[in-house]
């Protein structure tokens, strides 16, 4: 691990040999074919049954449910690791963990948390979380997709955009206005009649990682679908800061794959009779990388050393994501220079970094919304109503 | 000094020639051979320089793995008390020298690749590392064990012949507790790693099992082996037979190609007595590309396939 | 079954050239992160495997070595094994092979087994002669190179790497087997095995608590003494070239200089 500031001396020697028994997972079960995965637009969906052994799946939920009750620096450090390999595999085990896992571990009825849980953390069943509409992310509020009451049921309608995982799941959380205009959240398992999740084909970021919408049409549900324990949009909500608080330690993962990538080819690449890294400017990006990389995975373990002592706040947690996600797209804008044109093919893993980046810079609250949250917090002011 | 003998179809290995040879060199060498074609086994050893040679045809050492061959020796060792009791490092001798060292509480020395006597007693080197060769010696009297090297030392015919002594073994009745149910010899197409004229060996630059049909295909157009390290081979990317190194495989061939080896230690050790060492990594510190002949800084992946074809361009015009 | 599976740290083989201190003649491990060793994984893999087969086993991971070789036992642990013990003690320092396993034999009699299992060598020391040794002083048979093993009751299969081929091997326990690198891919240790073995125990012997005095092991119980420590001949370099495109043609054409094509 990248580790200017001897963060690993904070740590417990289990969230060590945690960290490194997902580092060796990435080297030898990633990194050999992510390139191929992600150039050919594969998501590699054979890892989910190791993801499932190893216990990465919503690795900070108690033991009693058939997870692995880690701490959530550990939680964090796992993130790191997964997106070290690949920005679409930490998304993968984010949505299974922190948008699926933990509505119904926080929200859900115990008959809930016993059927679900303990297969989703052994990855047989795959989740996805459906909260985003096509007219606009980041104001959830103004949802449109319904759950109209329908006897002792539910019938939901609606439609649901950039769904990660959304073709290949087994369940999704659905997040639906009721009759009385409030949110609520629903297990929908996908095979229910009027549920459908095409796949979206077109990007060129987080190619190795599968979206999808989620199409609702009359796709009626039972009661035991409803996650009983929340209303309002405080639900979804709750479950993103736990995904942004994942993210902002995965983007110093990338961080990591892109400097050292950068560092070890300005060290052997020469010009002019030199290695590039004795060049002045390159230094100076290599050193840049390497202060936010350290900044961040000290303000990343502070953030989790919080969490853990349930002081942290969802504002710190939108500072974190803001401020590491940022910081980590720049250094691969970075890299890509020092690359030169070698910075621009799949060979090496910067360019694909930079571009998953890209979607984890807009995905779970873009920057400029993580701004106006820190910002009315410091100000009393807000600039997002 | 002694030589513990293996042989295949009453034929001494070639290892066990270089031993017999080595151990002639610094006075009297005996040899102990057991099993089926002892004998004739024996008397090719004398050509090679044995003086004395032990022998028990008794069919048993060739049924029962090391325990019967242990018992044979502790008790011929006992009552003659050699100074020096050589053996090679291959899959059956080190069975059965580490329980008789363990029997009779011997001083042991492994890997050696160069015995000299002194004044009375034994100097063994064995390699530490690449770098550094350590002089041993076993301290505190009795017979010293010592494994030998495949390679490390040359076969000399010399036309002798050797005095023939036939023994009784006497294995235990405790012997025969493996019972070898069903012995398989695997043809390997191609020729043997140990004997093949050019090596191409991959090792974890290659980046995934899969490359390794280029190191196949390269090494067939060349008629020669493939090879692979040790890292390769615990990642269980490659058979065990493959692996060449301090342990697995002593090569000495013509031209040895190596493609994405760094050139650890252990490999090193079964490969640098090539005649010829082509390198190709992309790491330029890579220790291996120091003992190359011909070394390339660059992605093996790459240049393999154009190699092939180049071979092949060069084979038809 | 009882299953005592031994186990080593060793200086990463992975973190550069090892070196030696030319005073001490011993491997330098300062500064080398030290691990659970690659070869020991695969045999503790095969261990596992054959304990998960079926019918009520324990593995025990048994390690000699000084106290921070309790971070292999916790691998071992997190990894799946049940219980962990160590053999340690400052006159255990210099000890040669037979030392080594009078030592670990000691140990796995008081620990009780079954079936003990090993690697063929250790990544750093090579000698291959610790688990034949092991097995005489326990008096048990000793399987080698072992890379598929089953049990049926109190008799075990094997099927053994021979230099043409294989052979298959049948022996009643107890036993030893020593098993083949590359036999078996070693699992990634789960979250729950790691949480799992910081709960855990380690058992502790030192040569009193087995028995041992100091002419069984250790330094001056060690009969190979290393007299002088010289450099190894080194081959001649050659050329080294960056590949800029022609590194293909000039390596056919080392091959026809050489004749080999």
């Amino acid at each position: 691990m990248l580790d200017f500031f001897a963060v690993e001396s904070l740590l417990t020697p289990e969230q060590i040999a945690i960290r490194d028994t997902v580092r060796e997972f990435v080297d030898g079960e990633v990194l050999p074919g992510i390139r191929e995965w992600w150039d050919n637009y594969t998501f590699p969906l054979h890892l989910k049954n190791t993801i499932g052994e190893l216990g990465l799946f919503g690795a900070n939920l108690p033991e009693e449910y058939g997870c692995a009750g880690v701490d959530n620096v550990a939680y964090g450090l796992i993130q790191y690791e997964l997106e070290r390999g690949d920005s679409g595999l930490r998304s993968f085990t984010s949505v299974q963990g922190s948008l699926v896992m933990y509505p119904i571990y926080a929200y859900g009825s115990e008959a809930q948390k016993r059927r679900y849980l303990p297969e989703l953390a052994a990855g047989r069943l795959v989740g996805c979380f459906g909260l985003t509409e096509s007219d606009g992310g980041s104001d959830p509020g103004a949802m449109r997709t319904r759950a109209r009451k329908d006897g002792d049921g539910w019938v939901l309608n609606g439609a649901k955009m950039w769904i990660t995982n959304s073709p290949i799941a087994d369940i999704a959380i659905v997040w639906a206005k009721d009759d009385e205009n409030v949110v609520r959240g629903f297990i929908v398992p996908t095979g229910t009649p009027g549920f459908s999740a095409p796949e979206i084909t077109s990007k060129m970021s987080m190619r190795a990682s599968i979206t999808g919408e989620i199409v609702l049409a009359d796709c009626r549900v039972g009661p035991e679908a409803l996650l009983p324990g929340v209303a309002g949009l405080k639900g979804p909500l709750g479950c993103l800061t736990q995904a942004r608080y994942g993210i902002a330690w995965g983007a110093l993962g990338a961080l990591e794959a892109v400097y050292t990538t950068a560092r070890d080819y300005a060290a052997t690449r020469t010009t002019f009779g030199k290695p590039i890294a004795a060049r002045q400017l390159v230094q100076d990006k290599l050193v840049r990388m390497v202060t936010d990389h350290s900044l961040g995975l000290l303000l990343a373990h502070q953030l989790g050393a919080l969490k853990d002592a349930k002081r942290m706040t969802f504002t710190q947690v939108s500072l974190a994501k803001r401020n590491n996600v940022r910081v980590a797209l720049n250094g691969a804008r970075l890299a890509r220079e020092i690359l030169g044109g070698n910075g621009i093919t799949t060979e090496y893993p910067v360019i694909r970094h930079m571009l998953n980046l890209e979607t984890v810079d807009t995905y779970e609250g873009t920057h400029d919304i993580h701004t106006l949250i820190v910002g009315r917090d410091i100000t009393g002011e807000g600039a997002l109503e | 000094m002694w030589v513990y003998g293996e042989s295949r179809d009453g034929q001494p290995t070639p290892v066990t020639l270089e031993l017999v040879s080595q151990a002639s060199a610094s006075g009297d060498a005996t040899v102990v051979f057991l099993g089926a074609g002892a004998a004739g086994a024996a008397a090719v050893a004398g050509e090679y320089g044995a003086a004395h040679a032990l022998v028990d045809e008794n069919p048993v050492y060739d049924q029962y793995l090391a325990l019967p061959a242990v018992d044979a020796l502790a008790s011929l060792v006992a009552a003659r008390q050699p100074d020096l009791l050589l053996f090679a490092t291959t899959y059956d001798s080190r069975d059965v020298a580490s329980r008789l060292a363990a029997r009779l509480g011997c001083g042991v020395v492994s890997n050696a690749t160069g015995i000299e006597a002194v004044d009375g007693g034994y100097r063994v080197l064995t390699p530490w590392g690449s770098e550094t060769v350590a002089v041993c010696e076993v301290t505190g009297g009795g017979t010293a064990i010592v494994l030998a090297r495949p390679k490390a030392f040359t076969a000399t015919h010399t036309g002798g012949s050797c005095a023939v002594e036939q023994f009784t073994g006497q294995p235990g009745a405790g012997a025969q507790a493996v019972q070898i149910v069903e012995t398989v010899e695997e043809v390997a197409e191609g020729p043997s790693l140990a004997d093949a004229k050019v090596v191409v060996s991959g090792g974890r630059g290659l980046g995934k099992p899969e490359n390794f049909t280029l190191i196949e295909e390269l090494a067939d157009l060349l008629g020669g082996a493939t090879g692979a390290t040790r890292a390769v081979v615990d990642a269980g990317w490659r058979p065990y037979a493959e692996q060449v190194g301090q342990t697995g495989v002593t090569v000495k061939p013509d031209v040895y190609l190596a493609w994405g080896i760094s050139g650890a230690i252990q490999h090193l050790a079964g490969m640098k007595n090539a005649k010829a060492i082509v390198a190709v990594n992309r790491d330029p510190d890579a220790p291996l590309l120091r003992n190359a002949d011909l070394g390339v800084v660059g992605d093996a992946l790459k240049i393999l396939p154009q190699l092939i074809d180049e071979v092949k361009r060069r084979r038809n015009g | 079954m009882r299953i005592v599976v031994c186990v080593k740290q060793v200086p990463d083989p992975n973190a550069g050239v090892a070196r030696i201190d030319p005073g001490t003649k011993r491997l330098v491990r300062d500064g080398v992160p030290n691990i659970l060793d690659p070869g020991v994984e695969v045999a503790l893999e095969a261990a596992l495997q054959l304990a998960e087969a079926g019918g009520d086993n324990t593995v025990t991971a048994l390690a000699m070595g000084p106290e921070s070789a309790t971070e292999a036992l916790r691998r071992a642990l997190a990894m799946g094994a049940h219980e962990a013990a160590l053999v340690t003690d400052p006159g255990l320092a210099g000890s040669d092979t037979l030392g080594t396993a009078r030592a670990l034999a000691a140990a796995i009699k008081q620990v009780g087994f079954d079936l003990v299992v090993c690697a063929t060598e250790s990544t750093d020391g090579y000698s291959g002669m610790v688990p034949g040794m092991v097995a005489e002083l326990l008096g048990v048979p000793h399987l080698s190179f072992i890379r598929q093993l089953s049990a049926t009751g109190d008799a075990i299969t094997a099927q053994r790497v021979t230099a043409h081929g294989y052979q298959t091997l049948r022996c009643a326990l107890p036993a030893l087997v020593a098993i083949a690198s590359g036999s078996h891919e070693p699992r990634y240790p789960a979250l729950r095995g790691i949480m799992a073995a910081k709960r855990k125990q380690i058992a502790t012997y030192d040569l009193a608590a087995l028995g041992l005095g100091a002419a069984d092991a250790g330094e001056a119980g060690a009969r190979e003494r290393v007299l002088a420590l010289q450099p190894a001949e080194q081959r001649s370099a050659g050329a080294v070239i960056e590949d800029d495109g022609t590194a293909a043609a000039r390596i056919a054409d080392f091959l026809q200089q050489r004749g080999v094509l």
